[in-house]
């Protein structure tokens, strides 16, 4: 039996909003876990679902071996960062901190104790006497994780913790998540939109999509062998490029290029995806194509080209001089291409 | 230092509306303090005299009233108690009714809150005789509770509680939650402190109201023990008015100042927590 297990979660809202559809999935002792999806599609829900803050229309969360879905969110025993942090305004950081601990009639010096050593852990022992207003954005942040950690609670939630902080802090902050969670090796779940997030910190990903679990597995997994159509747009930057084909034994045509897949497939509507650092530019390429636009990043740059009218991007390192309105080659390899059937989204 | 016209000018209405709000007051306390001879002869003074202290002390300390049993002092803590019952009643209950109308989901909580809304219409004055009656079959006239209990539902700080309550975020109530408060503890270690500006705005306002108060306790009090400042003001060292003797002149002004005095010590005391909370905003 696993740690935290949803068997068929149902979450349908008063007004008849289906949140989160039949959704099941097993989480183990330690395990960092990341929701991953558009916003709207019930990650945030099934999240809360966990936490004891969404009832649950149908189904069964089990924490630890018992079952929690009647059980009040404070004797749960889990602990949850908010997107707006939630720090109590009139409370200094160490009352923060220490105010869960209190409910629970922890003895005073025991929380003395247990505050000062997790604001040490997270360099925060400075500001233990100031009000959140007083804090910047990622000490805000700090004192958010520090309330949740000092409470040792069996499960961590994030729910999109780093969405407020800039970009440089939010690498920081992303590194420093990963790191505390190894370390205390406390079960986790992260709720994201943002993939990169997802992958760099998830051991493995949930990616969700209307309510529906679209795809679970590693980082590595999720992005090498997308099982929807959806998974493979979603994750990866710059996106997947998708031509809409027709699969005729085994060849795909897309507009007037004509991609040998090594097998014998039949597909009237298919997709053809290939991520756009998997496109092989070279002099001696088989196929053509005009060079649109190019944008420089630095080490790498990114081509927007069109086969037949349908646009598609590839990644290359910028040491290779093409320009706007220049024209290149390249091969698209069977063994690089996944497939998917127009119909159902799902590969094949 | 060189000033604009206008920065003049804008001094002059301030100037101006300052001294509209001073004087009569200054006037009042100069004129409490000669004695009535000077004040029938030469009418209102404008500086002080020299019976200050013979002028408060009968204030204070002469029985008065038919019974010749009640001082003003008596009167002053009348008139204390039901205020302070009032504010403090008004601004507990309210808090309260506000946090079940915001934070607990029954059915019938927005028709109930329209039905305290309207209560606004029909202030005491419209509803006197069914308080009365109620009031007085309760056995309540000439105690403390019949004064106060009446007046201590208010459907303006209650309005006001429920709109600062809808301000604060879902997060904290469920971030509270997982720390394990349960509702009881959210109102008094998060609710209450986070409004305490309001608290002190609210209290403010209705200890004012509460100390104001003249028809109520004038019908509901015929033991002079009960007598309240304001009803006091009609009464008070009016005897002997139609007789040979001065009117009292300067009892009354004296006795007007220290009838305005518990209000604004409740006002200077209560302003520094207004200001602190103005100073630090806490969201």
């Amino acid at each position: 039996m696993s740690f935290l297990e949803l068997q068929n979660i149902t979450k349908i809202y008063p007004n008849g909003t289906k949140a989160v559809n039949e959704t099941s999935l097993n989480i183990e002792n330690g395990e960092f876990v990341v929701f991953v999806g558009p916003s709207g599609c019930g990650k945030s829900t099934l999240l809360r679902m966990i936490a004891g803050l969404e009832d649950i229309t149908n189904g069964e969360i089990s924490l630890d071996g018992n079952v929690i879905n009647n059980i009040d969110p404070s004797e749960r025993d889990v602990a949850m960062v908010f997107q707006n942090y939630a720090l109590y305004p009139h409370m200094s950081v160490f009352n923060n901190m220490a105010y869960g601990l209190k409910n629970r009639g922890i003895s005073k010096e025991e929380i003395n104790n247990k505050v000062n050593d997790v604001a040490k852990l997270l360099e925060i022992d400075q500001l233990l006497t100031r009000k959140p207003s007083m804090l910047s954005g990622g000490q805000r942040q700090r004192v958010a994780m520090g309330r949740a950690i000092v409470r040792n609670p069996k499960i961590f939630l994030f729910d999109e913790p780093l969405s407020n902080l800039d970009a440089k802090l939010r690498n920081q902050m992303r590194l420093e998540i990963k790191r505390l969670q190894r370390q205390m090796g406390v079960t986790s779940i992260f709720v994201t939109h943002d993939q990169t997030e997802a992958m760099t910190l998830g051991d493995r990903i949930v990616v969700i999509n209307n309510g529906v679990v679209e795809q679970v597995g590693t980082p590595k997994e999720i992005y090498s062998k997308p099982n929807t159509k959806f998974v493979a747009e979603f994750i990866g930057s710059p996106q997947m490029n998708l031509f809409n084909c027709k699969i005729e034994n085994g060849i795909a045509h897309i507009a007037d290029i004509k991609i040998n897949l090594n097998n014998s497939k039949n597909i009237e509507d298919a997709s053809l995806g290939i991520r756009p650092d998997d496109i092989l530019i070279s002099d001696n390429g088989q196929h053509t194509c005009e060079a649109n636009l190019v944008e420089y990043l630095g080490s790498d740059m990114i081509i927007y080209s069109k086969i037949g009218d349908q646009e598609f991007s590839c990644k290359l390192s910028s040491k290779i001089n093409l320009n706007a309105g220049d024209t290149f080659k390249f091969d698209i390899s069977s063994t690089l291409v996944h497939l998917f059937d127009n119909t159902n989204g799902s590969r094949v | 230092m060189k000033f604009k016209p206008l920065e003049i000018l804008t001094h002059i209405i301030l100037i101006l509306g300052v001294l509209l709000m001073v004087l009569p007051i200054w006037f009042s306390f100069a004129t409490s303090t000669h004695d009535n001879v000077s004040i029938m002869t030469e009418g209102m003074k404008f500086f002080l005299g020299e019976s200050f202290s013979q002028n408060y002390n009968e204030v204070l300390n002469e029985k008065g009233g038919w019974s010749e049993e009640v001082t003003a002092t008596r009167m002053f803590v009348n008139s204390f108690i039901m205020a302070l019952g009032i504010a403090t009643l008004k601004v507990v209950i309210s808090a309260m009714s506000a946090y079940a109308l915001v934070y607990f989901r029954f059915k019938l909580a927005v028709p109930i809150f329209w039905l305290i809304f309207i209560t606004l219409l029909v202030p005491l004055e419209v509803r006197i005789f069914p308080s009365y009656k109620i009031v007085s079959d309760l056995g309540l006239t000439n105690t403390y509770t019949g004064l106060i209990l009446p007046l201590v539902a208010s459907a303006t700080a209650t309005f006001f509680f429920r709109q600062f309550y809808k301000t604060i975020p879902d997060e904290l109530l469920e971030s509270a939650k997982l720390d394990g408060a349960n509702s009881w503890r959210f109102f008094i270690d998060f609710l209450l402190p986070l409004s305490k500006t309001m608290l002190a705005a609210m209290f403010i306002f209705m200890f004012v109201y509460g100390y104001s108060q003249y028809l109520w306790p004038l019908i509901m009090t015929t033991d002079e023990k009960y007598w309240t400042v304001v009803m006091g003001m009609k009464i008070i060292f009016t005897e002997n008015y139609e007789g040979v003797a001065l009117p009292r002149t300067g009892e009354r002004f004296a006795y007007i100042i220290l009838s305005m005095l518990p209000p604004v010590l409740v006002v200077v005391i209560l302003q520094r927590w207004f200001i602190k909370g103005l100073i630090q905003t806490e969201k």
